[in-house]
């Protein structure tokens, strides 16, 4: 006799069930929507939603509903036309601190959303849309950072009237070389408390007496994982200009960020506004000496000559008042006079930096340099060598008015659009160090959707093709593995939807190939049963045998699966994981579906029978 | 349904020589040409850029290519993808470009001398340093799979058959990877994906043959290990074939209905299972006949002496 106790059987319906109603909300298909999100404390409130509404009204466009939830407004449409029709619309009608973004609103009935049941993300090459990987430029990074300690000592030299020969930068440290020993140690004395973050060295020479500065371990760290987190806060604002509405921005290895933007068409807009790596400097104007002597070859020492955007050339000082990193944001904006401005927000240290040279220089001009660093690969000597250039442009020279501090504006722009233009490239540039695109894929929405179909299709024919094979095969034992097959892929989807995983392409092959594997098991189970009532052995006697048998083969088998699939996600990326994940989800669904499931199937079929003939 | 109705008494290893000399000269010529000219690997590994356009009618290759040529992109290479719509362009990485602009400009390039839009589908581009890493990150997720397997089934079995089982693992790897580099057949991302399932599933296949060698040596009493194998062999010969068939049947329908973008996959997978389940009834078993397997391995280890245990359960 073989019977399973009630308590397994219970078990098994229940793991069933709860599969089967977490994987429900696969069916319901997505609609697509608009979705409205509010930045910097914009009210999104039931006002918007009127206005969004007679909006599209007005323009004729039928929505399905529109529903306020999770700090943003959903408006679902019938298709996909009307969709970008609607974005349109509702991009125009709710200007200012709103991103308007496509997104698939997910249509899971009620009382499914009730217990947490969601369905799977689709992965970007099934729903369309664009992944970056970038890569920060560590080095620039570095040599940012010494050249901001670099205009540093030179603040504070001056400031404490010690004399110095010259600041020099290389490698990973400073150089200050000083007329006489006096002077250094005069300097040595102040430094060494203020820089302690640094490592001093003292050179002992006569003739160039000098204090070379090194940037330890840790100073270098702390840099790299700076540049990095704010490279990663820019392109997230840059990100939200972009309007995008689940984009993923997240680090990878220590110098790397994804980008991920589902549903993105314009490409070569994203790629424009990601890539635009730039930074920002403020600079004062050298109005003591002649442009026209600069232009000649006769740069002051202190100063460089640099050009407005227009081709104007403007003599600047050295020395940074400062960079774009402390920059919080800014805006475009309309001054007291009715003149389109930018008014800018610094941080607390940007502040204080800003505060003291403004207030030396008021009635001074300083200009605003935004410098964009183009990478180009070269053959250098065979090699493919990854090379940096510097555009440096003046975009923006204003007279100081005040001292300036945490907020000020740039006023007299001739145009708001002008204001607009300087305002995103502030913002652009308040990025620390240079980044670039290293990796990308691309997927059109079009191809998506032939993805999804052409996916879909090829599960479920290898699926039918199986079901009947194992029919023929196995007769009512081929039937059973059939239901923990079908059990099987409902298990497999509910996991993945319960997880909230993103199923890719490669996923979905993953799922097949699972489909394809799992059938082994009640194979080994059923080729033993077969072997055992051969030798003569009772039917009751012979399914025991059969499952207790083929079980360490079945584990050892699968285990061998799993430590491929586990490789596999340790060293892939985005989709060779999703296929490592299903695989390894389908090896352990597959283990109890076609163990436990069709033995309580047996079990009830044929348990309570003496000597049954056994359909196999 | 049984093919087999009775038992069956295939004599496998009585070819197993000509089966080891015909698999040695397959994976002479396999090497060979991946020794030779190498694989055809994809921009995944090289770096480069891919773009998958599709025209509203026919695309018209040599069009295309003399306006890409035209325009400076000397290096593209045109060619059809799935349909006479879908064109597929490649280009290398190129010296002083601006490498992530590039596919921008291609596209608005071909847009700019047709008449009807032209449907941007995929964009890939890998930049060249992306793509050493993951050819030498995929180098170690093949080494770290089978040290992996290599440690499983050693503790499980027995070194021999460890040994035994790498073995039909490398033949499979080696053999696929020499079909790929005979046809020079594309060789991206998804083929390693694939070739990383070929170990797990020939695997799967071997340890199922060597659990029923293991088996057979212990309950028999005969002690030729040509015979037990054979035994083995025969007994599990109607597994193998059904879940090769089985398996064949699901990668069959990806390769057809799964579309272009998985092809190699499914070429791979394809190849993978039918290699895999050759070398684990010829490979795999052979090597463990080779290095001298016999009954008394397999038995369970004697107690060393001097640990006695006492009824009440303490040591002396």
């Amino acid at each position: 006799m073989n019977h399973y106790p009630v308590w397994k059987n219970l078990l098994i319906v229940a793991v069933i069930v709860i599969g089967a109603l977490f994987a429900m909300p696969n069916l319901y298909g997505p609609d697509p929507a608009v979705q409205v999100s509010a930045q910097r404390n914009a009210p999104l409130d039931l006002a918007l939603m009127g206005k969004v509404e007679t909006a599209l009204k007005a323009a004729s466009i039928e929505y399905k509903r529109a529903e306020l939830s999770d700090g943003r407004l959903m408006v679902r449409f019938a298709d996909a036309d009307t969709q970008l029709a609607a974005k349109e619309v509702i991009g125009n009608a709710i200007k200012g601190d709103y991103i308007v973004a496509l997104n698939l609103a997910a249509t899971t009935p009620n009382w499914l959303a009730a217990i947490g049941a969601e369905p799977m993300n689709l992965g970007l090459d099934l729903r369309g849309g664009v992944h970056f990987l970038m890569e920060v430029d560590m080095d620039a990074a570095v040599k940012q950072a010494l050249n901001s300690y670099a205009s540093e000592f030179r603040t504070l030299l001056r400031d404490e009237k010690i004399r110095y020969k010259k600041i020099d930068i290389n490698a990973e440290m400073v150089t200050v070389a000083f007329r006489s020993i006096e002077h250094r140690d005069q300097a040595e004395d102040k430094m060494s408390r203020e820089y302690n973050q640094l490592e001093l060295a003292v050179v002992e020479e006569a003739v160039a007496p000098s204090l070379v500065f090194n940037l330890t371990e840790v100073a270098i760290r702390e840099i790299r994982s700076t540049a990095l987190q704010q490279n990663i806060i820019t392109l997230r604002n840059r990100i939200n200009e972009l309007g995008v509405a689940e984009p993923t921005v997240q680090q990878q290895g220590d110098n790397r960020i994804v980008v991920q933007l589902p549903g993105v068409q314009d490409t070569a807009q994203a790629k424009k506004i990601l890539g635009a790596t730039a930074t920002l400097e403020f600079r004062l104007v050298d109005f003591e000496h002649d442009v026209q002597d600069a232009l000649n070859g006769r740069v002051p020492a202190n100063s460089k000559l640099y050009h407005h955007r227009d081709g104007r050339p403007y003599l600047l000082s050295k020395r940074v008042m400062l960079t774009g990193e402390h920059i919080i944001n800014a805006a475009s904006t309309i001054d007291q006079n009715g003149s389109a401005a930018v008014s800018i927000t610094l941080d607390g240290k940007g502040a204080r930096a800003f505060s003291n040279v403004t207030r030396d220089n008021i009635g001074n001009p300083m200009a605003v340099v935004f410098i964009e660093s183009k990478a180009e690969t070269r053959e250098i000597n065979g090699e493919m060598v990854k090379v940096r250039r510097q555009l440096p442009e003046v975009i923006n020279v204003a007279t100081i008015r005040d001292q300036l501090s945490k907020k000020f504006q740039i006023t007299g722009l001739d145009s708001t659009t002008e204001a607009r233009d300087l305002a995103l490239l502030l913002r652009a540039g308040a990025l620390a160090a240079p980044i670039e695109i290293v990796e990308e894929r691309t997927v059109g929405p079009s191809l998506g959707q032939d993805n999804i179909d052409k996916g879909f299709q090829s599960v479920m024919i290898g699926f039918v093709f199986v079901l009947i094979f194992m029919v023929i095969w196995y007769r009512v034992f081929g039937l059973v593995a059939n239901l923990a097959l079908a059990a099987n892929l409902v298990l497999i989807v509910a996991l993945l939807s319960m997880l909230q995983a993103t199923l890719t392409l490669p996923g979905i092959a993953g799922i097949v190939l699972t489909v394809g594997m799992a059938v082994d098991a009640n194979v080994l189970i059923f080729e033993r049963i077969r072997e055992e009532l051969r030798v003569g052995n009772s039917p009751q006697a012979s399914i025991n045998a059969g499952y207790a048998k083929a079980f360490s083969t079945i584990a050892d088998a699968n285990i061998t699966t799993l430590i491929a699939a586990i490789v596999l996600f340790g060293f892939g990326t985005g989709s060779i994981k999703g296929f490592a994940v299903t695989l390894s989800l389908g090896i352990l669904t597959s283990m109890f579906t076609a163990i436990m499931g069709t033995r309580a199937v047996v079990n009830l079929i044929y348990g309570h029978r003496n000597r049954p003939s056994l359909s196999i | 349904m049984q093919i087999i109705k009775e038992k069956t008494e295939f004599n496998f290893m009585a070819k197993r020589k000509i089966a080891a000399f015909f698999s040695i000269l397959l994976l002479i010529t396999a090497a060979t040409s991946l020794f030779m000219q190498g694989l055809n690997f994809g921009i995944d590994f090289t770096g480069g850029t891919m773009i998958e356009v599709a025209y509203q009618e026919t695309a018209e290759l040599d069009n295309i290519r003399t306006t890409l040529e035209k325009a400076g992109f000397d290096d593209a290479i045109v060619q059809n993808f799935g349909s006479v719509h879908e064109v597929l362009i490649r280009l290398p990485i190129l010296e002083s470009k601006n490498m992530a602009e590039l596919s921008n400009q291609v596209v608005s390039t071909l847009q700019g001398v047709h008449p009807t839009p032209i449907d941007v589908r995929r964009v890939e581009f890998v930049g060249p340093q992306v793509g050493e890493e993951l050819t030498e990150q995929g180098g170690l997720a093949m080494l770290y799979a089978l040290i992996g397997i290599l440690i499983y089934v050693s503790l499980r079995f027995e070194y021999r058959f460890a040994i035994g089982s790498v073995v039909a693992l490398i033949h499979d790897v080696l053999l696929t990877l020499g079909v790929f580099s005979v046809f020079q057949l594309e060789f991206d991302l998804t083929v390693l994906a694939a070739i990383l399932a070929v170990i797990g599933y020939s695997l799967n296949d071997t340890i199922v043959v060597f659990d029923r060698v293991r088996e057979t040596f212990l309950k028999s009493r005969k002690t030729n290990p040509i015979e037990i194998v054979n035994r083995a062999l025969n007994d599990t010969l109607s597994r193998t074939i059904m879940t090769s068939v089985t398996t064949l049947l699901v990668v069959l329908s990806l390769f057809v209905f799964g579309g272009e973008i998985i092809h190699a996959f499914s070429i791979a997978l394809l190849l993978g299972i039918v290699v895999g389940t050759y070398s684990s009834i010829y490979i795999a078993s052979n090597t463990v006949l080779a290095l001298g397997v016999s009954k008394a391995d397999l038995l369970p280890p004697e107690k060393p002496e001097g640990t006695e245990i006492n009824e009440d359960g303490s040591q002396v």
